[in-house]
């Protein structure tokens, strides 16, 4: 059904695009978004997405409170953003319209169901009248469609019942931006064959849907011309699109993979982070073993117990969970053993916003232990950073003999951005050895194992595990002497293992890359220090800056403990320095108190990522200022 | 094969100094555990002790085998994981009555129910110990503690109970009092494939010394301990004298042999898939000062939970041929920038 006309048809081009699709969150609005973005990125664009959805599986249909969107950002160049304002919105129904109008970029086109703008449905969204007839959208390009009964009708003949036949709408509406935006359609009638192929009716509705909208797009008359989106010269290779959470996945299968270890998860259901326990569920073909725990703190005590063993051990979670796991990662710290603890952020405090994204729980990961308890800190930037953030989390986990902590967060984990897929022969080696034979000698003479006998370089300690003959060792959470492991309650001997732990981590620094800035003309006076997913925000901001020939530097740390070695002096370098984050500004915190730098704190506690032209203004009023 | 090996208890004793207060029960579960271990022949090297917080907890600093010693309550949980990971380890957790059934409840329930393949010792002393004498979930009613100065309020699990209720496919109780019986009781506990618990009376002389004189003094035995045999009639008392019986309900009674014929009394039977039978025998004493059944309550076979996790893995290994991570990382709609 591709557009066989598509040469004789009339096509603005344009260079980016950012489309929010919003209605009832019954309304198969996230499944519109993701086909729109899959046949995008085949088609060759740039994208970024940004799903938002509410707590409630299915909050009271019609209202504010259950509208689910989920906006795409195309361009035909290297983007880093979901897009700040959308150009169209597609509002299924009135409240969807209500709730993200006011986003809308003036002068943007709205493509409205109107079947749904009936009495019932515009006092839910809390409507005086009908926003599609009474002028208040004239600052907008309006186009009012009959979604729903122009769908029953092209599913008349498909067997399908009015009531289930209403469900297909969202295709319409798919198959007229699919038109609106010259994107092929293959690739979705192929998702749907597989998707619903064994329920032939509710498959030919959904076809029957998609068709006409497409249809109706090319022979309404109603919009001027379709648009192209060329694709982007994205640097050669091969892509795939990807969410932050399957990423995440991945990144910890490769991780299992380049350390020659069994990969073991222990999780407890939590949004946004469960998606990385289902995914990695599915590849047992890798030899993963996945157990759902009965509570937030078995995970965590099964994932210490499966790293003792000698497994690759993971646990994953957001904040609440984090929380529960605090007396754990204490534990794993004090008996040093490499586990990874995956933090999919989300709004807090407590339950807070469980859908919703933020970057708040920085000082949990540093300090949300009792006593001295440092751990490493690895933040990922972008959806598929989370691979990369991953691999370097289990990189130390390992070399270092420590838990790490990795912070990612609701945007990065549900938004999809394309991928340059690596190759498997090219992801470094990270396998560590075990000890096998005893490395001091005991009281009497003997050879005998010393568990906290520690790598002289990295401070690391031997990881020795059951099964292995004449080694067997106790460990725990009481402190240990130095080198014998024994339970020790010397004054003196808990300042030095204090110490020791401590000056294991901190070590680290030597061992990671320094910062990097990005700051072309190297002139720039205002230096923008970020961490998480804030990265495509300050990065577009920065460029926007300097294509007005204003002078920015970027730079954006990866590691939050410790900290790159150089960091100090790349701070000295600015005169000014500005931290954005989605907290009341953690990151600034740390910083100022680090290297005492009079850094200025940007922060955004919305549940909703920055948009590019909010650290844009702050830049350029720094700069001015 | 390699060369059979003779084990003696020293190959299972740390060279710690055991700091448990002198006369402590703790002693002679160590000293059973010690003993029984170079008997079951599985080697040092792949036995794991694995603890949460109390006085019993330190367990496993005394055993040259392997060992952690975790965070309060939290024993069942890195045991699942030790387990689950490895298969081929022997792994036993050591618990308390706070421990396990207070702070550590949850988990030791889902230990039970998930059926794991792990010993639990369960040290029931029915105080707390490490923290001077606090009353536990075990303690009887009008407890007079540091914390409960006018007598506890709240009602007590009955362990055993507890684990029957969780549908444990091993349930079984002894005392410090008589290591045989103790050795016998861990030997099936540990032989068992899946989660294994055994609730263990233990002395705390110092914080309730006598807390189960009543029924494990040499002399009160015979009547006040009713020793649990598999397909055998439940009788006891010096000549068997007395005997236990259901009633209409399916509740167990304790009955004179004599009054009501031996035909009347009840058969154990510790393999019933249902733990009816078994939990009607936990109820026929409140606490440790009526006739007590000890011995194995229920011992049944059900899948147990890391045998079927690796089937899970070698059933789509042996389907799906050898991991492809570059098949993996592409899959899906790739494309291709030139």
């Amino acid at each position: 059904m591709s557009p066989d006309n598509a040469e004789q048809q009339a096509t603005e081009v344009l260079e980016r695009v950012v489309i929010r699709f919003a209605g009832d969150s019954g309304d198969g609005m996230q499944l519109v978004g993701d086909r729109f973005t899959d046949v995008s990125a085949a088609f060759g664009n740039d994208l970024a997405t940004l799903p938002d959805y509410p707590a409630e599986i299915r909050a009271p249909a019609g209202t504010i409170a259950g509208v689910s969107s989920f906006q795409v950002h195309i361009a035909g160049r290297d983007i880093v953003t979901p897009g700040d304002a959308p150009n169209l919105l597609v509002a299924m129904n009135p409240a969807a319209l209500k709730a993200n109008i006011n986003d809308l970029m003036p002068g943007g086109a709205i493509i409205a169901n109107s079947d749904a703008f009936e009495t019932r449905n515009l006092d839910k969204a809390g409507y005086l009248g009908n926003p599609l007839e009474d002028g208040s959208l004239s600052a907008y390009r309006l186009y009012s469609i009959p979604m729903t009964s122009l769908t029953l009708e092209a599913a008349k003949g498909t067997g399908a019942k009015p009531r289930d036949a209403e469900r297909s709408k969202n295709f319409f509406a798919l198959g007229l931006i699919a038109w609106m935006y010259t994107r092929p359609t293959e690739a979705i009638t192929g998702w749907i064959a597989e998707k619903f192929g064994k329920n032939q009716i509710v498959h030919d509705a959904n076809v029957a849907a998609l068709k006409a909208g497409y249809n109706f797009g090319e022979t309404a008359e109603i919009f001027e011309h379709a648009y192209t989106v060329p694709s982007a010269h994205l640097p050669a290779g091969r892509y795939r699109n990807i969410t932050g959470n399957l990423a995440t996945a991945y990144g910890l299968i490769a991780a299992g993979h380049q350390a020659k270890l069994p990969l073991f998860l222990a999780s407890y259901p939590i949004t946004p982070a469960s998606d990385i326990l289902h995914e990695l569920s599915k590849h047992k073909r890798f030899g993963i073993r996945t157990v759902q725990a009965e509570d937030e703190i078995s995970a965590a005590g099964m994932a210490i117990g499966a790293a003792y063993a000698g497994h690759l051990a993971v646990t994953t979670t957001s904040g609440p969970g984090v929380d529960l796991k605090s007396e754990a990662m204490g534990l794993a710290v004090s008996i040093e053993l490499p586990l990874l603890l995956i933090d999919v952020q989300r709004g807090g405090p407590s339950t807070g916003l469980p859908t919703k994204t933020e970057q708040a729980d920085l000082m949990l990961a540093m300090y949300g232990r009792h006593g001295e308890a440092p751990l490493p800190i690895v933040a990922a930037y972008s959806p598929s950073h989370c691979f990369d953030a991953v691999l370097e989390g289990a990189r130390i986990a390992l070399k270092y003999q420590t838990p790490v902590m990795i912070l990612t967060d609701g945007y990065l984990a549900n938004g999809s951005e394309p991928w340059l897929l690596p190759a498997a022969a090219d992801l470094p080696d990270i396998s560590v050895k075990f000890q096998t034979e005893p490395n001091g000698t005991g009281p009497d003479g003997e050879p005998k194992y010393m568990p906290y006998l520690r790598d002289p370089i990295t401070l690391a300690r031997p990881w020795a595990i059951p099964g292995t003959p004449g080694l067997m060792h106790r460990v725990g959470g009481i402190e240990k002497q130095d080198v014998t492991g024994n339970i020790n309650y010397e004054p003196s001997n808990h300042e030095k293992m204090t110490h020791l732990r401590a000056a294991k981590i901190a070590g680290i620094a030597n061992d990671i890359p320094p910062l990097a800035v990005d700051d072309p003309s190297g002139e720039a006076e205002l230096l923008v220090l970020g961490w998480g997913s804030t990265w495509g925000a300050i990065q577009a901001g920065a460029r926007r800056l300097r294509a007005d020939g204003v002078n920015v530097a970027h730079a954006h740390l990866m590691h939050l403990n410790p900290f790159p070695a150089n960091l100090g002096e790349v701070l000295a370098k600015y005169p000014k320095v500005l931290i954005p984050e989605m907290n009341l500004g953690q990151l600034s915190r740390l910083v100022r108190a680090e290297y005492l730098v009079d850094a200025k704190s940007l922060t955004k506690v919305q549940g909703l990522p920055f948009r590019a032209a909010e650290i844009e203004a702050k830049m350029l009023e720094m700069i001015n200022g | 094969m390699a060369e059979p090996v003779t084990l003696s208890r020293k190959d299972f004793s740390s060279d710690q100094e055991v700091r448990w207060c002198p006369g402590c029960g703790d002693y002679s579960v160590l000293t059973a555990v010690q003993l029984l271990l170079p008997e079951i022949g599985i080697l040092p090297q792949n036995q794991v002790f694995v603890s949460g917080i109390g006085c019993s907890s330190r367990f496993p600093y005394y055993m040259n085998t392997y060992g952690v010693h975790s965070i309060h309550g939290r024993a069942p949980a890195f045991a699942t994981g030790i387990a689950a990971a490895r298969p081929d380890l022997d792994v036993w957790v050591v618990t308390g009555d706070g421990d396990g059934l207070s702070i550590g409840g949850n988990h030791l329930i889902h230990a039970l129910r998930r059926n794991i393949n792990i010993t639990i010792l369960m040290f029931n002393n029915q105080i707390y110990g490490l923290t001077k004498g606090q009353y536990s979930p075990t303690s009887e009613v009008g407890k007079v503690t540091k914390s409960t100065p006018f007598g506890s309020i709240d009602h007590p699990f009955n362990p055993i109970s507890v684990a029957l209720g969780a549908e444990a496919s091993f349930v079984a109780r002894t005392h410090d009092m008589d290591r045989k019986h103790m050795t016998e009781v861990f030997r099936r506990a540990n032989a068992h494939q899946g989660a294994s618990f055994v609730e263990i009376y233990q002395n705390c002389n110092v914080f309730n010394d006598g807390a189960f004189d009543a029924v494990v003094a040499k002399d009160s035995r015979a009547d006040m301990l009713i020793d649990l045999h598999h397909g055998e009639k439940i009788v006891f008392g010096a000549d068997g004298e007395h005997g236990v019986m259901l009633d209409e309900f399916g509740e167990a009674h304790v009955v004179s042999v004599a009054d009501v014929g031996l035909e009347k009394i009840l058969v154990h039977d510790e393999q019933r898939p249902e733990p009816s039978l078994a939990f009607a025998l936990s109820r026929l004493a409140s606490g440790p000062y009526e006739p007590t059944p000890v011995g194995i309550f229920r011992a049944i076979q059900r899948p147990s939970y890391e045998i079927e996790l690796s089937r899970q893995l070698a059933a789509v290994q042996e389907r799906g041929g050898a991991p492809d991570l570059d098949g993996l990382l592409g899959s899906g709609n790739v494309w291709e920038v030139v």
